[in-house]
């Protein structure tokens, strides 16, 4: 697909920029099959999904609010960790060329692809130039942003998935379901069966107990770490200072894939680069623990260019746009792109617990994929576009903000990506979508805590401190939901009323009250 | 789908005049970076100690302390008490560490393909830092510390730790590393969560973990 570039080169500013382009509709993993509401409705009906979604949110939840309450500088670190990343996004070109010139300075070559197309083709190109045919592949959302595993294979390239729970999607022909634990819809006996349908080889007489199967895959991929000349990763950090990349993780298929095969190719997004090697202090603080709820991760590697007698002597960096220089440009949507992957958000969000990670239809799920997603892929004027219903997937109770270790304004993005939303493409579009939502958002019960928080006050507000500007999504969000309050009138009549306003003072006290609660007990209540 | 380009200096130039446009469109503002957050932290020795063995394991690692001069039995019995009998070592390891133990010792190189290291039983290397409150200990690929491969295909780690440069926070435990080395930390075992949620140590990396911190360096 041809489409207008923004200018040829970006050394001088001449008239109006243009708006930089969105991710190509239908390229890669940033959009779903069906909107939001109907995925979300079947995947309700998912009995095993739910239990096991509540069991690991929860436990990740109380463990994530453990260490960070360990921490009496937590909310400075979070200070820090937001700033940061703003400040590397406002100063992104000098970042990204000092990166470009640090990583060749030291062996390595960079590449930038516009889109995941590109990045694909680069990668697939590198492969092949190495004479191999298979890659492993450390866990990267990049990479499954873009589709790189189905184009390799589609140019005859296997790419063998090494993390565990990626190992267990991808050999059960699945997609992952969480940022952090992508087949937590799965339980063990059915890995088991996927084990021995998949793994040639393998014991048959496998059972299913946990360490069992880790033992299997472990035997199996060894293999494939051993023989496989190709590697390709994602990057938590690139280091413009230095050019040094960094990957976090835990089981040591990280270091695996960044060790021993000969190339290494990394796809990173260029909103992951840091300016400063101390600025890793900040961000090895907030992402263990925000993400797993440790106090750091088993491992971390960092490494630079290449080194010689150690590790791949062939290195390739791959720098992807893919619609972010769209979020980019927008004030207050570039938000977005400070996330770093922890997935606390995920965990904390009373819609993401109920649907899972599938209903969203992105690599990015929960909050922040609701979000992001959008914003990288566009929500087009098309009724049934499944990322136009995203921003609605969402009962606005602020969880997600407190759980953002870099200060994401999460609920208040949706809200400006609704107004967003509304602008293009109008009533009816919105309040089909609305109707839709309301089938998932309509239970009494989250409604209610909705209209409890204080947050939902401030969030509607948007971002110029007005109400005036969102009356559609809101009325026909209160015109179509069958829910206790209110109850005749619209969301807006009842917001401008003694009620409402009472609702939303009590609202405010009762989230302080337990913010409070939460900081000085470290308690797990969510707002339910 | 997209021109044929894979890369070249279009697309370099494109996605920073993308960059550039989006900067011009909506001019950010000017960000402060607050760094109130806690550095230069000085624990005593005792408390250091204390707070990285109680993380370490915590994390299922086993920690042994011992004085400079007991290095030697610490290693010894770190690697019996797990049934080594062939380990390996990097080149730059101080060799006196190892005088109390009569198994087999192969010296690593470069040369040596990582599949020969899966005959180790383990490998003992030295450290580059610490970090008491996250249990963690920094490998930084100095001649003490082998190459990466070293410390990760085998499925015992013995890590030498000196208290003396175990530090008490992250950013003091990092600001000890030189940047640009090949630098892996190491907080426990390997370890995954995958299957149910249940923890399972040693998937990929080394199954046990044991650090020597010896006190008086
Ligand atoms: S938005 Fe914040 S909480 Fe959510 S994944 Fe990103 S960094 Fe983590």
């Amino acid at each position: 697909m041809s489409r207008p570039e923004s200018r040829g080169t970006g050394s001088t500013f001449l008239g109006m920029p243009a708006r930089p382009p969105r991710v190509p509709y239908g390229d890669g993993n940033l959009r779903g099959e069906e909107a939001f509401p109907r995925a979300a409705a079947g995947e309700l009906r998912n009995e095993q999904l739910r239990r096991n979604l509540g069991r690991a949110t929860g436990t990740i939840r109380g463990k994530r609010l453990a260490v960070t309450g360990e921490l009496p500088d937590w909310e400075e670190l979070r200070d820090a960790g937001a700033a940061l990343k703003t400040d590397a996004l406002n100063r992104l070109p000098e970042l990204l060329e000092e990166l470009e010139r640090k990583v060749t300075e030291r062996g390595g070559t960079v590449h930038w692809a516009r889109d995941g197309a590109e990045a694909n083709a680069i990668v697939t190109r590198l492969v092949k130039a190495a004479g191999s045919d298979e890659v492993i592949k450390v866990k990267s959302m990049a990479t499954q942003e873009i589709g790189l595993n189905e184009h390799l294979e589609d140019a005859g390239i296997t790419p063998w998935e090494t993390d565990l729970a990626e190992l267990i999607v991808q050999l059960g022909h699945d997609r992952p379901s969480h940022i952090l634990v992508p087949a937590i819809h799965r339980n063990r006996d059915e890995i088991r069966e996927i084990f021995l349908k998949e793994i040639p080889g393998v014991d048959p007489s496998l059972d299913s107990v946990p360490a069992h199967l880790a033992a299997a895959a472990r035997a199996y991929l060894r293999e494939k770490f051993m023989t496989t000349r190709v590697a390709v990763s994602g990057a938590n950090f690139g280091i413009a200072e230095t050019g040094t990349l960094g990957v976090v993780e835990s089981e040591g298929n990280g270091r695996m894939c960044l060790t021993l095969p000969e190339t290494l190719i990394t796809v990173m997004g260029i909103e992951k680069v840091l300016p400063r090697h101390q600025d890793l202090e900040v961000f090895l603080q907030l992402l263990p623990r925000s993400s797993t709820g440790e106090r750091m991760n088993p491992y971390t590697s960092l490494w630079t260019g290449v080194t010689e007698g150690d590790g791949p002597q062939d290195f390739h960096l791959v720098l992807l746009d893919n619609g972010r220089t769209a979020a980019l440009a927008d004030a207050v949507g570039r938000q977005a792109l400070n996330c770093i992957r922890c997935s606390a958000c995920l965990n904390v969000c009373p819609v993401y617990e109920r649907v899972g990670g599938h209903a969203y239809g992105s690599t990015y799920p929960g909050p922040i994929g609701a979000v992001l997603t959008p914003q990288l892929a566009g929500m087009h004027a098309a009724d049934d576009d499944p990322n136009s219903s995203l921003p609605y997937a969402s009962t606005l109770c602020g969880a997600c903000y407190d759980a953002c270790p870099v200060k994401i304004d999460i609920p208040s993005l949706l809200v400006e990506l609704r107004h967003q939303k509304t602008e293009e493409s109008g009533r009816s579009a919105e309040r089909l979508a609305m109707r839709a939502a309301a089938a998932v958002m309509g239970r009494p019960r989250l409604w209610t805590a909705a209209q409890r928080t204080a947050r939902l006050g401030r969030a509607l507000a948007g971002r110029d401190g007005t109400i005036g500007r969102l009356p559609a999504p809101f009325s026909g969000w209160s015109d179509t939901r069958d829910t206790p309050a209110p109850p005749k009138h619209t969301f807006r009549d009842w917001f401008a009323s003694d009620e409402g306003a009472a609702a939303l003072r009590d609202a405010a006290r009762e989230g302080e009250r337990r913010r409070a609660e939460r900081r000085t007990s470290g308690d797990d209540q969510e707002d339910q | 789908m997209t021109s044929g380009t894979t890369g070249g200096s279009g697309a370099r130039d494109t996605v920073l005049g993308r960059v550039r446009d989006a900067l011009a469109l909506a001019p950010p503002r000017e960000t402060a970076v607050p760094r109130a957050y806690r550095t230069g932290r000085r624990l005593p020795d005792d408390e250091r100690l204390a707070l990285f063995t109680d993380r370490l394991t915590d994390y299922r690692a086993t920690v042994l302390t011992c004085t400079a001069d007991g290095t030697a039995a610490a290693v010894a019995r770190a690697l019996a008490d797990r049934g080594a009998r062939r380990i390996g070592v990097p080149a730059g390891l101080d060799r006196s560490w190892l005088a109390d133990w009569d198994g087999e010792v192969r010296e690593d190189s470069s040369d040596v393909p990582p599949r020969d290291l899966e005959s180790l039983d383990g490998v003992v290397t030295a450290s580059a830092a610490g970090c008491a409150e996250t249990g963690t200990v920094f490998l930084d690929a100095s001649p003490d510390q082998g190459r990466r491969a070293l410390s990760l295909v085998p499925d015992l780690h013995v890590c030498v730790v000196d208290l003396s440069a175990v530090e008490a926070g992250v950013p003091e435990a990092l600001a000890r590393v030189v940047p640009g080395r090949p630098t892996t930390l190491i907080s426990g075992p390997s370890a995954t969560s995958d299957i149910e949620l249940e923890r399972v140590e040693g998937v990929h990396g080394p199954r046990t973990l044991v650090v020597v911190v010896r006190t008086d360096m």
